[in-house]
């Protein structure tokens, strides 16, 4: 499998305040094609700023970052975009749908800024990434009539616009109930399955446990990083990593 | 992503907030109708004195006689006493390859009288050049003729004004009128002309041979009159006709090198040269006005545009995340602002352009408005929206994703 983010030596350093924030203190990893990854670890030690500096939301304050075998840490704002477009799909923890607009219209997004697709084919497609996220009715809602999980649902449909190879997702469920959760998950399961490879933040352990391998931070560093060679974790397995990771 | 469909999303954020956007677009609408409607009326104005002063006469030039040596005290334009008919005969004769037609102009303020009626008035005296000379037509009978003047007929013709005082429905060709109680016979009636720039009734006239006038009204021992009208085969010859004009002039009155001239020429372009610097200066303070005003407009316009990006961040952020490149954002929002201020410049357009014609209406002023400087406002307008949309634009267009996806 082909080498897809590589980082090596990443530091993101805050300078609010009398004493500088390591957000990012050193991180080096490689993802290859296909994981499904979860980052954990406690609130502030850095797991949102190492997955928008991924998603190339970010930059880091030096380090480099290899994606898809290209150097991207000293990209003009534009090729990032375009790199965002073409490469990248993002799951945010609140959704961020554009209010008053459709789900259809949202999920059509991506590709109007990539210029791909003819109006007939983007429309088409995102009526089928609709169906596939269980919304096929419902695509001309607005996010105010859609619960919480239909919106995120929509996100992911706007995610996989593209065909980007890569997802990120800040916390998917944490706004969601268990139920809308689970769906969440399988859905995210079934991407992986297709090959898509997926980095995900979560703090909670049976969302954790939907990945195949885990990362553990703690204030900036990588504290374990398990492939899981031994095949899916269960939630007590993955419980008890964490634990000893942050022992 | 295609300038379409960002014009689309632009079009959208200005629906979602109709009182804002109206609000927003007032200041513009207010500057630009405000210009439309000024300038329609200024344009109408110059127009008509311009139509005016042509129709004062055909390539007209006129000459006054000037009071000269009589003290501090002038008597104003037409009150020397130095020209004489001769004079006018002179030009005619000696000047024929510059002017095409000469009329002495003798003035008289009389009581006019028929049966019953009564009107005051000013009786003309002219020639029968007056004719070409001041565009003037006969609707009924018949102008005096050459054999008249020379004769000093005791006939006349009247304006439209004249006679509605003087005969009401009566057919006044042919009848007798007193004039400082001596008999005139009407012989025709001048087509009505109307009134002129400065509110004046230019049918309100009666003409007579100036020699008739000068015997039986004025009665004056000497032989002078009021002016002489010229009217020029062209009016590119103007400098020279002054010119030679002026030289025939001198040398008839015998003026020696070291004396000024005792007469003064006049012609349309000097009046309409002063109608337009007046017109330019117009011009100029309304630019002023309408810059002001637009100004005002464009930095409401900003106002709502910075207030917009910074309402509408997280929007940025997820843009920009899901890949809208910096260009993609500028556009969108510069968008917005030209829309904004555009549609304000076409209701400022409108609202100025029924303004105006209300206006004109209202007070009977005439009205114009040209397409060239409407269309010149309108485009202003998009340049205003433009120039005071680009600031916040830019502003949004610099902003990191992962700042506005946090923005709280
Ligand atoms: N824009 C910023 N300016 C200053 N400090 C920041 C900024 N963003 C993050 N930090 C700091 O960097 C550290 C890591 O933040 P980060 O958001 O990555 O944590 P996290 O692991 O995602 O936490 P949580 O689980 O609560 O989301 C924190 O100490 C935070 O205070
Ligand atoms: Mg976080």
């Amino acid at each position: 499998m082909a080498n897809l983010i590589e980082i090596r030596d990443m530091y993101k350093i805050y300078a609010i305040g009398d004493e500088p924030v390591h957000a990012l203190d050193g991180v080096s990893l490689s993802v290859d094609e296909g994981e499904f990854v979860a980052i954990m670890g406690a609130s502030g030690s850095g797991k949102s700023t190492m997955l928008n500096i991924l998603g190339c939301l970010d930059v880091p304050t030096s380090g480099s970052y290899l994606l898809d075998g290209v150097e991207v840490a000293s990209r003009s704002a534009t090729e990032l975009a375009h790199i965002r477009n073409a490469k990248l799909g993002f799951v945010f923890q609140n959704f961020n749908l554009l209010p008053r607009t459709s789900a259809l219209e949202n999920v059509e997004l991506p590709d109007l800024y990539m210029g791909r697709l003819s109006m007939r084919a983007r429309r088409r497609r995102a009526l089928e990434l609709l169906k596939r996220v269980g919304l096929g009715g419902r695509h001309s809602h607005t996010p105010a009539q859609l619960s919480g999980g239909q919106q995120q649902r929509v996100a992911i449909a706007r995610a996989l616009m593209n065909n980007p190879p890569v997802l990120f997702a800040d916390e998917p469920t944490g706004n969601l109930d268990t139920k809308s959760s689970i769906e969440i998950m399988n859905l995210f399961t079934e991407l992986s399955d297709e090959g898509i490879t997926i980095v995900m933040v979560t703090h909670e352990d049976d969302i954790a446990a939907y990945a195949k391998r885990h990362i553990v931070m703690r204030d900036g560093k990588v504290m374990r990083d398990d492939h899981g060679e031994g095949g899916r974790k269960s939630v007590d397995e993955v419980a008890r990593l964490v634990k000893e990771a942050l022992a | 992503m295609s300038f379409w469909m960002i014009f689309k999303v632009a079009i959208r954020a200005i629906a979602r907030n109709k009182t804002r956007s109206l609000l927003t677009c007032l200041g513009i609408i207010v500057g630009i109708a405000a210009v439309i409607a000024v300038m329609a009326i200024g344009q109408g104005a110059q127009t008509m004195m311009v139509k005016e002063i042509s129709s004062m006469g055909n390539n007209l030039m006129m000459v006054f006689p000037e009071n000269r040596g009589q003290g501090p005290v002038s008597g104003g334009m037409g009150q020397g006493q130095t020209m004489t008919a001769g004079d006018a005969e002179a030009v005619k004769r000696e000047l024929s390859h510059l002017v095409q037609g000469v009329s002495p102009q003798v003035r008289t303020s009389v009581q006019m009288m028929y049966a019953a009626k009564n009107w005051a008035g000013n009786v003309q005296g002219v020639s029968t050049d007056i004719l070409l000379i001041s565009n003037w037509t006969v609707m009924e009978g018949r102008f005096f003729s050459e054999e008249e003047e020379t004769r000093s007929s005791r006939v006349c013709v009247i304006g439209t004004t004249v006679r509605k005082n003087l005969f009401e429905d009566e057919d006044p060709v042919g009848k007798t009128i007193r004039l400082k109680n001596v008999t005139f016979k009407v012989i025709g009636v001048l087509a009505s002309k109307g009134a002129n720039n400065w509110g004046q009734d230019q049918d309100d006239v009666i003409m007579a041979p100036y020699t008739s006038v000068q015997r039986y009204l004025q009665r004056s021992k000497f032989n002078n009159i009021n002016m002489m009208n010229l009217s020029l085969i062209s009016m590119d010859d103007l400098a020279e006709a002054k010119r030679e004009v002026g030289a025939l002039l001198r040398q008839r009155h015998h003026l020696a090198d070291y004396q000024d001239d005792d007469f003064e020429t006049r012609d349309t372009t000097e009046i309409m040269n002063t109608i337009g610097s007046v017109t330019g200066l117009m011009t100029v303070l309304l630019t002023a006005v309408a810059a002001i005003s637009l100004l005002v407009g464009g930095i409401g316009i900003m106002n709502i545009m910075l207030v917009s990006v910074t309402e509408r961040i997280k929007e940025i952020g997820l843009r920009m995340a899901i890949g809208a490149t910096p260009a993609n954002i500028l556009t969108q929002f510069l968008l917005e602002s030209v829309v904004l201020s555009t549609v304000g410049g076409a209701v400022g357009v409108i609202v100025g352009v029924v303004g105006a014609e209300a206006i004109g209406a209202a007070k009977g002023w005439p009205i114009l408005i040209q397409t060239g400087s409407t269309l010149a406002a309108f485009l202003f307008s998009a340049l205003v929206g433009m120039f005071f949309g680009f600031y916040p634009a830019y502003r949004a267009s610099k902003l990191n994703p992962i700042d506005c996806l946090r923005y709280e």
